[in-house]
């Protein structure tokens, strides 16, 4: 009873004192049972019945003295009953109000004379004393939470002692932990069959209703509102000191027919409350109404109204909450497809293959081949099935929850002990080296919702009890074993979690470990099949599985070896994978598994056959190792690439594809882009690139992408006429991979001038424009990319502009990815050099956009903003006065020379000469405090800044007093030494902003001082004309101010 | 043996037995006549191998453990049933046991698993071969379950005409389907390693003088 009354009852107040017990129907049934059980007492009991209890319970009773029949004494405000204990204490005694009873003969009688007050009797006894079995057996057999360890105490005492009081106790303990048993199992049914809201449940509902709520005939309710508007994090929205007795929320509703209705909304139900108080902005909170499921079902009690349109509309009702249900739960799983699946782009079309799956499913899916849909249509059917019962939702809350966990604790397996120790090299070391290749795919982090315990699909039981043969039986049977479970649909996620749920892995990966080879094939078909899952592919690692598996690649069976390197190439999709086939040596055997040579396309012997599917699945296994650049390395030295320049002469497609993947996933460092190039790979490359095969076609568009880097490689591709089939596959719009693979190639191949002439034959700008709008990001960035080189030439910007090239490149000025925008902003530079392009561009105000990316927190996208703006400014009519335009765009760019970046401030010191150049945009800018920033940079060794710094200081010189101030801020000095760089293109800007400068005497001065004739003079013997000239105008302006000197000392 | 004769024997063995060249053949052949003059000597038999000289070979040589198995590949051994086996029937057996091709080692292996030879595999006849292949627990209410049910389960996967035993036919197909399936019911093939090693012993290692 105990423990019923402290876990089970709802005490109302969960602070300290005496709560009083609620008037719920389970606190109800709890009572009707306790009263039940103490009436029968005495009958069934009556020696434990006379017991006396160490302690009377006592309470206010509301029985008056009159209730008391024979073998009672009274006076009219005492009554004391005639049996008395042992020391003279009567066994029951009412005192005004207050009742001591001392046994369970009074308690039944008692309960008995109280008739139809016997609930509100034992409720006032239990208020009063919340665990009476201490009152009644003493402090000994009080309810402690935990363990119950008392009845095991009590057994000791009476083997102690022969006490036939103990004896007594004994037996009432008993029969009263009994009836706790029972009260706990009759509230757990209630509990069960309670309904427990949650925020998320009532806010749906809630705005469901408001659907169909409004002015008019046909709707449900004339209003409802939240009482508040303020959302706490949790989703309540009921003060927290009211959030503690469950209560979520509180609501108006406004039925057609009757009063406004105040509600609280808690997670037990739906009730009345006491309405709004009138004076204060509070709710009274007390509970006036039955407790119902949820809001419908409480309004269908108090609005007959509500219950006629309810009717109307119940039809459409359950169709929406079905289907919002439905599409909340696809888009979940749409996340989590985006998140596994490696190729971004087509999981629009899978969602939409899901759905249509998952409708069929309802009706048969047995025949289902997709890989994961049986657990998610499940859950999908259940939604919609159920969508209306509240308990559902609570479920799947607390499951959500479980997952995360679930997830967090993946996330604390994947650096496990076991992985770290094993670790030789530092994981840090690791983390960095790590390629960019594989970021993406390495937060794989499967999630996937376990249903917990309902109905377990029938496999299940089948493949428990196969792994049971794959246990306990000898090769043969385990053979047998092997080959029925493989008739599973292995590729259903349903089987491949009950493999591993029932311990299958473990068995299988053990299998690998035996001299068995039949085994060993059986499981490694098995494995291959099911690590297509990213949960099973972790869990094989965690089994230490690759480690066998790299070891059977040395095995002389040939099939085994074949199907070793298929499975490791699946497993190595995540990090710790990979790390663990390289540091086993796996990679150097993977590599030898390439060692036969290829040969010709003609047909194959059944051996040679082997070989090459050997070969196959050893490229397969590379090419998802290599995207760890250690493993690059690794494979490098193990001579890998030679063999991959064999194979990669062969014809089949089978092979090619995971040789050009490893390729092409190698072709990220610098010593692979070299050995393609030298082992004559660009030109298979090129041939491949007009294969059948669109994966083919990608994978080889997207090495030459990555080794068009180095301009002897951007030449081969040229001459081995690459460049055509390149143009060609422009044309395949629907592969979005394809086409970024293509464009990307397209873009680095453009950086050589040559290649840009044949583009040009192949009129592949035309194409590039045509790509401009509706593509993903990806293959923006490289149509940007490729135009922007293009345009270097004069003739293609006119091009881009005849094809109105121009607008959509303006328009994905505005976009947001950071590599597109750096490439858009060096297209639309480049088209500007065009003044009727600049036309253009101005008319779509492309220069506001240009300067508004000066505010882009990425600094390659400031710099490149920067440069485009040079030669908008240049080409644009009144570009001043559109610069003065921009508000506040001065300042900001003025602002921009105190960045860190280098080739930020060259840019904008371009700018900025561009900007000087006209009178009053170099006031502002001199007002903005130009002058000491420019002279501050003076101090560095980058030619380029250099360069456009001299430049912006010439051309700041023109204003003012910015000559002095120059002098002042030792702007003078460092640019002296700038003379003795190499770059010519630096001697002249600092000769020019020299010149300027030597205008003001005491310059001259502090150049004389730094020596800077001499350097000078040699200046002046340049072929180029500018230089010269700003070289011999500084020297005459020293020259004259010594003269001058001369003639004030002695004249 | 006359060389005349060896000679003879040798050119129609290269035509029967296909998988071995000249070389291997008289390889084979002296082996033989080793083993047979060994077989003499212990258990007196006439001329050839009897089955006990041949278990024996199968037990050492190829690690077989099973002894009705070891008695079935016996018997496909010996193709004309005398309980002995001729060196025609050594050469030509081994070209399969070793180096059979598919055909030759699916047609070898459902000979070896066709018990009583009626052309089926019956149900009884994969209990039988079966029924030490679980281990035994102890727990288990019919120690036999398992191995019914592991023969349901092979027949469910191998009898494609549902005729509840396994035909020619049935087993060829679900072969050549499953390779591992070849030796469903116990090992009758020698495996990687010990045919390696045996290959090894008898072709390469001895020089001929």
């Amino acid at each position: 009873m105990g423990a019923a009354l402290a876990r089970a009852a709802q005490w109302t107040s969960a602070g300290a004192g005496r709560g009083t017990l609620e008037i719920t129907p389970l606190n109800e049934s709890l009572l009707n049972e306790i009263i039940r059980f103490v009436e029968g007492f005495s009958s069934r009991h009556p020696q434990e019945a006379a017991f006396v209890f160490r302690e009377p319970l006592e309470w206010r009773t509301q029985l008056g003295c009159a209730a008391f029949g024979a073998g009672y004494q009274g006076d009219g405000t005492t009554v004391q009953s005639d049996a008395k204990s042992k020391d003279g204490q009567p066994l029951l005694l009412l005192t005004g109000s207050t009742i001591k009873v001392r046994s369970f003969d009074q308690l039944s009688y008692l309960l008995h004379i109280a008739m139809d007050k016997k609930l509100k009797e034992a409720q006032a006894c239990l208020e009063a004393n919340r665990d009476p079995i201490v009152n009644i057996l003493g402090p000994g057999y009080g309810t402690i939470e935990g363990e119950d360890m008392s009845m095991l105490h009590l057994l000791d005492k009476v083997k102690k002692d022969d006490d036939p009081e103990t004896e007594i106790k004994m037996k009432i303990f008993i029969l009263l932990s009994q009836l706790d048993m029972q009260l706990l199992n009759s509230s757990l049914k209630h509990i069960s069959q309670e309904v427990r809201l949650n925020p998320s449940a009532v806010n749906n509902e809630v705005n469901l209703l408001k659907h169909f709520s409004g002015k008019g005939e046909d709707t449900v309710l004339e209003s409802l509102e939240y009482t508040s508007d303020y959302t706490f994090s949790n989703g309540c929205r009921a003060p927290p000191w009211r959030q503690m007795h469950g209560e979520i929320c509180y609501l108006i509703i406004k039925p057609h027919d009757t009063d406004p209705l105040c509600v609280t909304c808690s997670t037990a139900g739906v009730y009345l409350n006491g309405g709004k108080l009138k004076e204060k902005d509070d709710i009274d909170y007390e509970r006036k109404s039955d407790i119902y499921k949820d809001i419908v079902t409480f309004l269908r009690e108090k609005s007959p109204k509500f219950v006629e349109n309810m009717s109307k509309q119940e039809y459409n009702f359950f169709k929406e909450t079905a289907s919002e249900k439905y599409y909340q739960h696809m888009e979940a799983v749409d996340a989590e497809d985006s998140g596994q699946s490696q190729k971004p782009y087509d999981y629009t079309e899978k969602t939409i293959y899901e759905k249509t799956k998952s409708s069929s499913a309802k009706s048969k899916s047995a025949d289902s081949k997709k890989l994961e849909p049986s657990l998610k249509w499940k859950n999908i059917v259940r939604c919609a099935t159920y969508s209306d019962k509240v308990t559902k939702k609570d479920t799947e809350h607390g499951r959500r929850r479980s997952s995360a966990s679930k997830k967090i604790k993946k996330k604390t397996t994947s650096i496990s002990p076991e992985a770290a120790s094993k670790c030789k090299t530092s994981e840090k070391d690791e983390e960095v080296s790590e390629s960019s290749s594989e970021t993406e795919e390495d937060e794989e982090q499967p999630e996937r919702h376990q249903e917990g315990n309902i109905d377990l699909p029938s496999e299940y039981w089948q493949i428990q009890k196969l792994v049971k043969y794959l246990k306990g039986g000898n090769p043969t049977a385990t053979v047998i074993a092997l080959c029925s479970m493989k008739d599973f649909n292995l590729a259903q996620e349903t089987c491949q979690l009950a493999i591993r749920d029932v311990g299958g892995l473990e068995v299988l990966i053990n299998l690998l470990d035996t001299e068995e080879i039949k085994c060993q094939i059986g499981s490694l078909k098995i494995l291959k099949e099911i690590s297509q899952n990213s949960l099973i592919r972790h869990a094989i690692a965690d089994l230490e599985g690759l480690q066998i598996m790299v070891k059977i690649l040395e095995s002389p069976d040939k099939d085994l070896k074949c199907l070793a390197a298929e499975t490791i190439a699946n497993v190595a999709r995540f990090k710790r994978a990979r790390r663990t086939i390289r540091q086993y040596g796996g990679i150097k055997r993977l590599v030898g598994l390439l060692e036969p040579i290829p040969v010709g396309s003609s047909a194959l012997t059944p051996a040679q056959a082997k070989d090459f599917a050997i070969a196959r699945s050893g490229a397969l296994a590379l090419w998802s190792c290599s995207k760890s650049t250690k493993n690059k390395e690794a494979i490098l030295k193990a001579g890998g690439i030679p063999l991959l320049a064999k194979w990669l002469k062969c014809s089949h497609v089978n092979i090619l594809t995971p040789v050009v993947g490893t390729l092409q996933e190698c072709a990220s460092e610098q010593s692979y882009r070299r050995a393609i190039r030298m082992e004559g790979m660009i030109e298979d490359l090129v041939k491949n690139l007009s294969s059948e095969h669109e994966e083919l076609q990608m994978l080889c568009a997207s090495a030459i992408f990555k080794c068009a880097e180095d301009k002897e490689t951007r030449d081969l591709v040229r001459q081995h006429g690459g460049l055509q089939p390149l143009s060609v596959l422009l044309g395949n719009t629907e592969n979005k991979q394809l086409l970024a693979a293509v464009t990307g190639a397209i873009w680095k191949c453009a950086i050589s001038g040559e290649n840009v002439s044949k583009l040009q034959e192949y009129k592949t700008l035309e194409a590039l424009v045509g790509l401009l709008t509706d593509q993903p990001d990806e293959v923006l960035v490289n149509v940007v990319g490729a135009l922007g080189e293009c345009c270097q030439e004069q003739i293609n910007r006119t091009i881009i502009r005849k094809c109105g090239g121009i607008p959509p490149l303006v328009k994905l000025l505005t976009g947001t990815d950071q590599a597109l925008l750096v490439n858009v902003t060096k297209a639309v530079g480049a088209c500007a050099t065009e003044p009727e392009n600049m036309m253009i561009i101005d008319r779509l105000d492309g220069v506001r956009l240009l300067w508004s990316l000066l505010k882009n927190p990425n600094p390659d996208v400031q710099a490149s903003a920067a440069w485009a703006i040079c030669p908008c400014i240049e080409n644009a009519k009144d570009s001043g006065e559109m610069v003065r335009s921009f508000v506040g765009g001065l300042e900001l760019i003025v602002n921009l020379l105190k960045s860190k970046n280098k080739e930020v401030l060259a840019s904008v010191c371009a700018a900025i000469t561009n900007i000087a150049k006209d009178e009053e945009n170099l006031a502002v800018i001199t007002d903005h405090g130009v002058v000491p920033l420019l002279s501050k940079l003076a101090n560095t060794n980058n030619d380029k800044l250099r360069r456009h710094l001299a430049e912006a200081i010439s051309h700041c010189c023109m204003w003012g007093s910015n000559r002095i101030t120059f002098g002042e801020t030792k702007a003078v000095a460092p640019l002296v030494r700038y003379l003795k760089s190499n770059d010519p293109s630096v001697h002249r800007a600092t000769a020019q902003a020299l010149y300027q400068l030597s205008e003001d005497p005491n310059n001259c001065i502090t150049m004389h001082e730094n020596g800077v004739v001499k350097l000078l003079l040699a200046m002046v013997g340049s072929t180029d004309e500018t230089l010269q000239e700003a070289a011999a105008g500084c020297i005459a302006n020293i020259r004259r101010l010594a003269l001058a000197t001369e003639k004030a000392k002695y004249g | 043996m006359s060389r005349k004769r060896l000679q003879q024997l040798t050119e129609s063995l290269l035509r029967s037995a296909r998988h071995f060249n000249r070389k291997e053949v008289e390889r084979l052949i002296k082996l033989f006549n080793t083993l047979a003059a060994e077989s003499r000597e212990r258990f007196a038999a006439a001329a050839g191998l009897d089955r006990n000289m041949f278990r024996n070979i199968l037990h050492c040589t190829f690690g077989m453990m099973d002894d009705m198995i070891m008695d079935r590949v016996f018997r496909a051994f010996d193709k004309d049933n005398d309980s002995c086996i001729s060196v025609v029937e050594w050469v030509e057996g081994l070209s399969v046991f070793l180096r059979g091709t598919l055909e030759e080692k699916i047609k070898y292996c459902f000979e070896v698993y066709d018990l009583n030879g009626d052309g089926y595999i019956s149900r009884d006849e994969m209990f039988h071969m079966l029924k030490n292949s679980l281990l035994k627990q102890p727990s288990e209410e019919d120690p036999d379950e398992g191995i019914k049910d592991l023969v349901e389960i092979t027949l469910k996967k191998m009898d494609y005409d549902h005729d509840g035993k396994l035909s020619f036919l049935d087993f060829e197909k679900a072969v050549r389907e499953e390779n591992l399936l070849l030796e469903a019911f116990g090992p009758c093939l020698p495996d990687i390693k010990s045919s390696m090693a045996f290959e090894k012993k008898t072709f390469q290692d001895t020089p001929d003088l």
